[in-house]
């Protein structure tokens, strides 16, 4: 409650500011805000920082903002998982500041191409969720820590960037940005409605065989089989974030037994496939992506991503500068990463379904309507659009799951890389191969 | 072969003593070292270096992000182990085999219409282009246009159950072994016309003429005369389409809606997952074993012998 009621102070300490007032508190609430050009602008105009992303985090268009906003040049590139991490491992210098899901960081810390942040030198922190600062969802219950969860993801044990630690330090693995809560894709025209599709177990469901797809890529694929196998109570894993060799065989025989008994249409590998799985009728439920899910919807097909009732499989990306930079370029990325979460991102970002570590300087950047609808879970007052203008939902639709807490406030699990990672793979090949 | 017979012709006319003749010879094989480096050059360093690289990391051991130097045979062993192996190099020789096959009857026998049946030059060449035009789009394109084709949904399903053929849709037709063998065939077929058509064009049409008035039937004729002959085409086919099958992912990968598995494909999961040793393991298998395969159709057909008939 305390926790609240500062961060509602906060909030009025930067309304203040922004219309130009509060001079005495301009100190303070510069720090808050973050973005402000604190290097000398002369020193920076010839700086360039690349930014290196997945396609759904490096977009163009905040590049180009931040561009304009900071006075040197960001250049985003989006790149696929595995180009990032051979990048980063072999060529660290061709990425300044690199947008990474957590599951790069077991395969990247300790190898010297991150650079830890100091948390001072992250003027948002205060404010960001207590997801990433401690673990807790806002109303202070902890959250599920299956899988990698961002409290084990965000703080390095000592300067070195060495080894992750479980509870806050002084130094930042990365700066939170956008997170999301997956679940199942279904098509309610062609399963006899949205309530059919209730729990993980319905993807095993024998009434969807050659109906069904997955994502082709073991640590997600197999975890979402496993949320299922738990729900259908086969059997419950220690933990299925961290899946011991006989859990993964006895998972990848039950997976092996469906598929050659046809139970799957298709494992999709891009997101423009999972779109079309869906919209084509080819496949009525399966695992998915929120964006992929508007993407069937703005086609007018009808497409939900299902609030189950075992809860989500969380997901989240940061930004960490790499280790080979310093001086003003090093100050550069400190102040793009200020920037970052400084609000306009946050705003793009929230209209393609994500959210952002710091929701409350991305609401400066939605109309009151859209914060409504993206962040409250409410029907919405007005037709939604995409961050390019696009129709997206008709005036009166809700989000599905409704409110971010209601989403996020309910994941069983984390993305994660398990330690038999090596063993999933070989696993993995032998059921695509199957 | 024209280029080579004229300077014999020229150095044969050029009257004077052996000896220059000798000089003659010998500058010709320095020219002709010096004519061959670029391409050896280019060889060596991309392909040969590579190659030699990826032997190397083969027998190397790996942590999660780093490959250690070292001399393990592990990555083999683990390779030949699996049952995995196995499966992938059968259903991937199986695709060879059955797309080999398809692509050879089409071939050889629109390459047969085009040279023999087509009577003006001007008609050849303009169908020979039309047999190329859907390759002015790029491959993905053309084998991704499969996909609602042959949907559930797809047009083709449409049209059976519109036509009354079938009440239910047919599944088999997409994301299947199906699936696949008809997007190789479309894809490849061309590479299997392009040099039986080539060398059918070079037999001679009065040995046709001769069979013909020696009273042999048309289909002996094309089994004693045109199928010999144009031995060197379908070996060139043959190498061109089975390399490509065995070294293909993507086909496989999404014509079966990620349902079967190639050889290359694993290899792709290996790598991304920073596996780089198992997967050199598996591309020095991969290399060996298709050499073998080209080896073997150039043991049945000299190609080289042929070519410079």
């Amino acid at each position: 409650m305390a926790r609240k009621s500062s961060e509602t102070t906060n909030k009025l300490n930067r309304r203040l500011l922004l219309k130009g007032a509060a001079a005495g508190s301009a100190v303070v609430a510069t720090q808050a805000i973050g973005g402000f050009p604190t290097v000398w602008a002369q020193n920076t105009k010839d700086v360039t920082l690349i930014h290196a992303g997945g396609s759904y985090a490096a977009i163009k268009e905040i590049g180009e903002q931040a561009t304009k906003d900071l006075g040197f040049k960001i250049v985003m590139q989006a790149i696929t998982d595995d180009v990032q991490l051979n990048r980063s491992l072999t060529q660290p210098n061709s990425i300044d500041i690199n947008n990474i899901d957590s599951t790069k960081l077991p395969y990247l810390m300790g190898k010297g191409v991150l650079a830890p942040i100091p948390v001072a030198k992250y003027k948002l922190w205060s404010e960001t969720v207590p997801l990433f600062t401690k673990g807790s969802y806002p109303n202070g219950k902890m959250a599920s820590t299956q899988g990698l969860a961002p409290i084990e993801a965000m703080f390095y044990a000592g300067k070195d960037g060495k080894k992750l630690a479980d509870k806050p330090t002084e130094f930042l693995t990365m700066i939170p940005t956008i997170y999301n809560a997956d679940t199942l894709g279904i098509r309610p025209d062609l399963v006899g409605g949205r309530d059919k599709v209730t729990s993980w177990k319905d993807l095993l469901d024998p009434k969807y065989k050659g109906k069904t797809a997955l994502v082709d890529y073991a640590p997600v694929g197999v975890m979402d089989v496993a949320m299922a196998l738990e729900s259908r109570g086969d059997f419950k894993y220690v933990d299925k974030g961290n899946m011991t060799k006989e859990e993964i065989d006895k998972t990848i025989k039950i997976m092996i037994d469906m598929k050659k008994g046809g139970h799957f249409r298709s494992f999709w590998s891009t997101f423009d496939q999972s779109v079309n799985l869906m919209a084509s009728g080819e496949v009525v439920v399966q695992s998915m992506w929120s964006p992929a899910v508007t993407a069937v919807r703005s086609r007018g097909i009808d497409c939900y991503y299902v609030p189950l009732k075992e809860g989500y499989r969380g997901w989240f990306v940061g930004l960490a500068p790499m280790a080979h930079l310093s001086g003003v370029k090093l100050d550069c990325a400190y102040e793009y990463m200020n920037w970052f979460n400084s609000g306009w991102q946050g705003g793009f970002i929230a209209k393609q379904g994500y959210y952002s570590a710091v929701p409350a300087t991305a609401k400066k950047f939605l109309t009151q309507d859209e914060w409504d609808y993206w962040y409250d879970g409410k029907p919405a007052a007005v037709d939604i659009k995409d961050p390019y203008g696009a129709l997206m939902e008709k005036k009166g639709a809700t989000r599905d799951g409704g409110a971010i807490w209601d989403r996020m406030g309910n994941i069983a699990c984390w993305n994660t890389v398990m330690d038999e990672d090596r063993y999933l793979t070989r696993r993995w090949n032998e059921f695509v191969s199957s | 072969m024209a280029i080579l017979d004229q300077t014999a012709d020229e150095s044969a006319a050029t009257p004077g003593a052996g000896a220059e003749h000798i000089a003659v010879d010998a500058g010709g094989e320095r020219a002709s070292w010096f004519q061959i480096t670029p391409l050896v050059v280019v060889l060596a360093l991309f392909f040969g270096l590579p190659m030699l690289v990826v032997l190397a990391v083969s027998f190397f051991d790996f942590d999660r992000t780093d490959i250690v130097p070292a001399f393990i045979l592990d990555n083999y062993v683990d390779l030949f182990r699996s049952e995995v192996t196995l499966r992938l190099y059968t259903s991937s020789i199986k695709f060879a085999l059955i797309v080999w096959l398809v692509t050879l009857v089409l071939g050889f026998n629109i390459a047969y219409f085009l040279v023999f049946h087509v009577r003006t030059v001007l008609w050849q060449i303009a169908l020979f282009l039309l047999c190329t035009v859907p390759f002015l789009t790029s491959n993905i394109i053309r084998m991704i246009s499969w996909i609602p084709f042959l949907g559930r949904n797809g047009i083709f399903n449409q049209a059976l159950m519109g036509s009354g053929v079938v009440d239910q849709p047919l599944e088999f037709l997409l994301f299947s072994d199906f699936a696949v063998i008809v997007a190789y065939v479309h894809l490849f077929t061309l590479f299997m016309v392009v040099p039986i058509f080539n060398s059918m064009a070079r037999i001679d049409k009065s040995l046709l003429e001769a069979a013909h008035d020696a009273g042999a039937s048309r289909f002996r004729a094309v089994a004693e005369i045109v199928l010999p002959l144009s031995k060197s085409g379908i070996a060139l086919g043959s190498i061109f389409v089975v390399t490509l099958v065995m070294g293909d992912s993507f086909v496989v990968r999404t014509m079966s809606g990620g349902q079967s598995a190639s050889v290359v494909s694993a290899l792709q999961n290996e790598v991304a997952a920073l596996q780089y040793p198992p997967a050199a393991a598996s591309a020095v298998i991969m290399v060996i074993i298709v050499t073998l395969m080209v080896a073997g159709i150039l043991r049945l057909v000299d190609v080289r012998k042929e070519l410079a008939r």
